[in-house]
């Protein structure tokens, strides 16, 4: 062990996306020497592929807007099922941490007085989504990392070193979390150049590593999406929530195989393009659900009339939530009526002159020119569903994104309760930006305590020992298999058998399934070297992937209803019952086991921002407020 | 489909390396990165390859295709004649790490040294005010998504480590430019792009927009504009008598101290 250096910050934020980018600011202006950890480069994290917008009711499209509208939209789209306390958080804070991001230099969209301009999306009542184009996540991710370095510079003209108080470390993993006793004690890892061991001593770890796309074989996700966060708080002794909830976005490219699975950004559809069938129908008027018949349109002539006249008009049935936009078209290509390639066509081409589409979708048109060929100013595009996130995650406290393991901290696609059982598009960049604030600043308040209480945690020797010996043993490991091949078949058992459509059956048979390739991945082998390493660096990703996989399993099995992104063919309804109820995961020995846990109800000032009918969709009637007090 | 494609693949580290022969099966619609997956899955486990999104948005699998700077992931299979050898190498311009990844770490440094976006104090949250046509030009720059084949093939500092030091590359003067037409802006740049950042080593070979994925114009939008606006602030020669008699600042924003970490 003596080859494992010793880095000691106060605070450690595992991931370098919008979340942790975003926490680690707070906790280094706050005076703490925070630690970094990317797995890729510093800016390259997934956020960079948020397309659309982030969400936030600055009323600048709509002056009708703001965060109550927005809270209720949230609720909505996650069928009830969010943590409403957080909801209430991000719909209150989300303008505001979009100005800051302006005030540190990010470019948004302008309205014509110059104001941020906001756009449609769906789910949303009004136009609230700040963008750049589409390519917004890049310009947040661009902004925070801009703002780290402000935040170097400052420490470079102060204390001579620009990394005294903050510093990026790229291209590094963490594999397990380390603790003494109860408490946080650091994270141990590995750094991907040389292979070598690091640990990070550090009171507070903050998890902001994002979702598990990587689990299933057609996603949207990069190649770091192998659940890091949601494995290690596991094995630390956290609690994760709502992991059968996995949203399945509803359009990604179909076509080149070798980019099945690449998101077309609902914006598409925010500025009017349509989804048809093979028979040419806009198919989506026959699937608006009952608890949204009110609010969506009922001809193509009011839709129509929606985008330019939205208070007098109901919204377009393409922009309904993404879990019934994503059913829709599984149940089009089932019936016969999808694309030459197994998807529908999303149609902007007639419905928008090209420069304007340039204009507002150019990555868009860019990548289907450059990959498919295909012109969207002419012609329509193919789409289908692809996994996309994962609303599941560590159980948190709503206000300090705290865990149940002191010292422990997670936010963003990390952290589970948000977005209940599915997210509105453009509902994560901002949750980066208010729950990143948050953890940050709840990993200020845990080491004020720390202090207060004398003596900061320590890792034992046996502990790092135990983590060293796992990390290197793929490496030393002779003659076992190719992490590739058991990678992949995971992920097609998790795709066939508890994707978009799930029922008891298929999900018993992937729960043999992984039981089986969990084996096999504790045995595979890495060719060559520590250095730069993908094959070795897999190995020990296929861990947590596993244990992802095995969460989802068994949570999908047990919710026997069908909401949000969890679709039971055997359960079609959704139930007040199970509405009540959330499905806590958490690790004995290796195994993983569920229990229920009741959900706390909504406080009363935040019900009655909701008439009785439509809450009476969704809620028992004992949850109900009395009737005839109405909201006014 | 499944046709195999013979490729030639720098492997080594930073020590010592050399191109070996690889033949990998290829199909319909696919890209170099692709190909470079599958060999990894089935005959090469461990070669180094950096690559996140797969989709072109986050600049990280830059390398050398037949000798030319391009993204794996939007490098078409198609556009190859299917007898045709294919070589990859890693970025010339960056030391080799692995195989085809090199060490970038230039880069940010030169990031680090920029003075950063410096907007007025008194302007609070919510309340800045810019028209979508003055803040057009900053967004085409903030377009870049970091890949760095810009300062790969620029031929300063390609072959030339010995001007790294006084030239921060197409990509790091863009940001100056990018900054500098900030409508919300209040520091000035104009001095150090010449004396720090190397801005009049730039010949506008345009070889940065070439190469650039996300077809910046980096040479006439970016770094044509800013000789303008140094030559108006350093060789004007009213500025330079109103600067001699004191009538004018001597310097502008200064480049960062310290931000360079030996």
């Amino acid at each position: 062990m003596t080859d494992i250096e010793r880095l000691p910050y106060d605070v450690v934020v595992i991931g370098a996306g919008g979340s942790g980018l975003r926490a680690a600011i707070e906790a280094r202006e706050a005076g703490l020497r925070t630690a970094v950890i990317s797995k890729s480069l510093f800016g390259k994290a997934h956020t960079v592929m948020a397309e659309g917008g982030c969400a936030a009711a600055m009323g600048n499209a709509n002056p009708h807007d703001n965060w109550q509208v927005h809270f209720r939209d949230t609720m909505r789209g996650g069928k009830f099922l969010n943590n409403w306390r957080m909801a209430e958080l991000h719909a209150k804070e989300a303008p505001d941490r979009v100005w800051e991001l302006e005030a540190w230099g990010a470019v948004f969209d302008r309205t014509p007085d110059g104001k941020i301009s906001q756009r449609n999306f769906g789910g949303h009542e009004y136009p609230r989504l700040a963008h750049v184009g589409d390519r917004t996540g890049l310009e947040m991710i661009r902004t925070l990392q801009q703002k780290v370095v402000a935040l170097q510079q400052e420490d470079a003209r102060q204390h001579g070193d620009p990394e005294a108080r903050i510093k990026v470390f790229a291209e590094t993993t963490v594999t397990r979390l380390v603790k003494d006793g109860e408490r946080i004690a650091g994270a141990f890892g590995y750094i991907r150049e040389n292979g070598r061991f690091v640990l990070f001593e550090a009171p507070a770890v903050i998890l902001a590593t994002g979702g598990i796309g990587k689990t299933f074989a057609v996603s949207s996700n990069s190649w770091e999406y192998t659940g890091d966060g949601h494995a290690l708080a596991l094995l630390a002794g956290a609690k994760l929530l709502n992991m059968e909830f996995v949203q399945f976005h509803p359009t990604h490219m179909v076509w080149p195989l070798s980019v099945r699975g690449l998101l077309v950004t609902e914006s598409v559809r925010g500025d009017g393009g349509v989804l048809r069938n093979s028979e040419g129908k806009r198919f989506m008027f026959g699937y608006v659900p009952d608890v949204f018949r009110a609010q969506y349109a009922e001809t193509e002539e009011e839709a129509d009339r929606w985008y330019t006249d939205p208070d007098h008009n109901r919204r377009p049935p393409e922009l309904l939530p993404r879990d019934e936009v994503a059913r829709s078209i599984n149940a089009e290509v089932k019936a016969g009526r999808g694309s030459p390639r197994g998807g529908v066509f999303l149609d902007i081409a007639s419905r928008r002159p090209a420069e304007e589409i340039l204009r507002r979708l150019p990555s868009m048109y860019h990548q289907f020119k450059e990959l498919a060929d295909v012109d969207i100013t002419k012609e329509p595009m193919e789409v289908g569903p692809a996994q996309h996130y994962v609303m599941g995650g560590v159980e948190v406290d709503p206000d300090s994104a705290a865990s149940s393991v002191p010292g422990l901290f997670a936010a963003g696609e990390v952290s589970g309760g948000m977005h209940g059982s599915n997210r509105l598009g453009g509902n994560s960049l901002s949750d980066l930006l208010v729950f990143g604030r948050r953890a940050g600043m709840g990993a200020v308040a845990y080491l004020d305590s720390l202090d207060e209480a004398g003596g900061r945690p320590a890792a034992t020797d046996a502990a790092l020992a135990a983590a060293q010996a796992e990390a290197i043993a793929p490496l030393e490991r002779a003659g076992g298999e190719n992490p590739y091949t058991v990678h992949s078949e995971v992920q097609q058992t998790m795709s066939d058998l508890v994707g978009i459509i799930r029922r008891e059956s298929e999900i018993k048979t992937a729960i043999a399934e992984l039981e089986k390739l969990r084996e096999r991945a504790v045995q595979v082998s890495a060719e060559g070297g520590a250095a730069y390493n993908p094959g070795w660096h897999l190995a020990l990703d296929l861990r947590n992937i596993m244990l992802i996989a095995a969460c989802v399993a068994h949570a999908a099995l047990e919710r026997q209803e069908s909401r949000g992104g969890h679709t039971r063919d055997d359960f079609p309804g959704m139930s007040p019952e199970w509405r009540k109820v959330n499905l806590i995961v958490a690790l004995d020995g290796d195994r993983v086991v569920l229990r229920r846990q009741p959900m706390k109800p909504m406080r009363g000032d935040l019900l009655a921002l909701f008439d009785r009918g439509e809450l009476a969709k969704y809620l028992t009637e004992e949850e109900l407020p009395p009737a005839g007090e109405e909201k006014s | 489909m499944g046709e195999k494609v013979t490729l030639k693949i720098w492997r080594g580290d930073a020590g010592q390396g050399e191109l070996t022969d690889y033949r990998v099966e290829v199909n319909e619609g696919e890209v170099i990165l692709d190909v470079l997956h599958r060999l990894q899955a089935t005959q090469a486990g461990d070669l180094a390859v950096r690559w996140n999104c797969k989709a072109g948005k986050c600049g990280s699998c830059s390398m050398e295709i037949n000798g030319r700077p391009r993204l794996a992931c939007m490098t078409r299979m198609s556009t190859f004649d299917p007898a045709e050898t294919i070589t990859l190498t890693p970025m010339r311009t960056f030391p080799v790490i692995r195989d085809l990844v090199t060490d970038v770490s230039f880069n940010y440094a030169k990031a680090r040294e920029i003075p950063s976006f410096t907007p007025d104090p008194s302007v609070k949250l919510g309340e800045f005010r810019m028209q979508q046509i003055d803040v057009n030009r900053s967004q085409e720059f903030r377009k870049c998504i970091e890949c760095f084949l810009c300062q790969d093939t620029c031929h300063v500092i390609r072959d030339h480590p010995e001007n790294e030091r006084a030239f921060a590359g197409p990509r790091f003067l863009m940001r100056i430019a990018e900054l500098e037409m900030h409508p919300a802006d209040t520091a000035d740049r104009r001095e150090i792009a010449q004396d720090d950042f190397g801005l009049g080593y730039c010949n506008i070979t345009k070889c940065c927009t070439e190469v650039c994925p996300e077809s910046i114009k980096i040479t006439d939008n970016a770094l044509i504009p800013m000789k303008e606006r140094v030559a108006g602030r350093k060789y004007d020669p009213l500025v330079w008598l109103g600067a001699k008699i004191g009538r004018r600042p001597r310097h502008d924003t200064p480049a960062v101290p310290g931000g360079k970490k030996s």
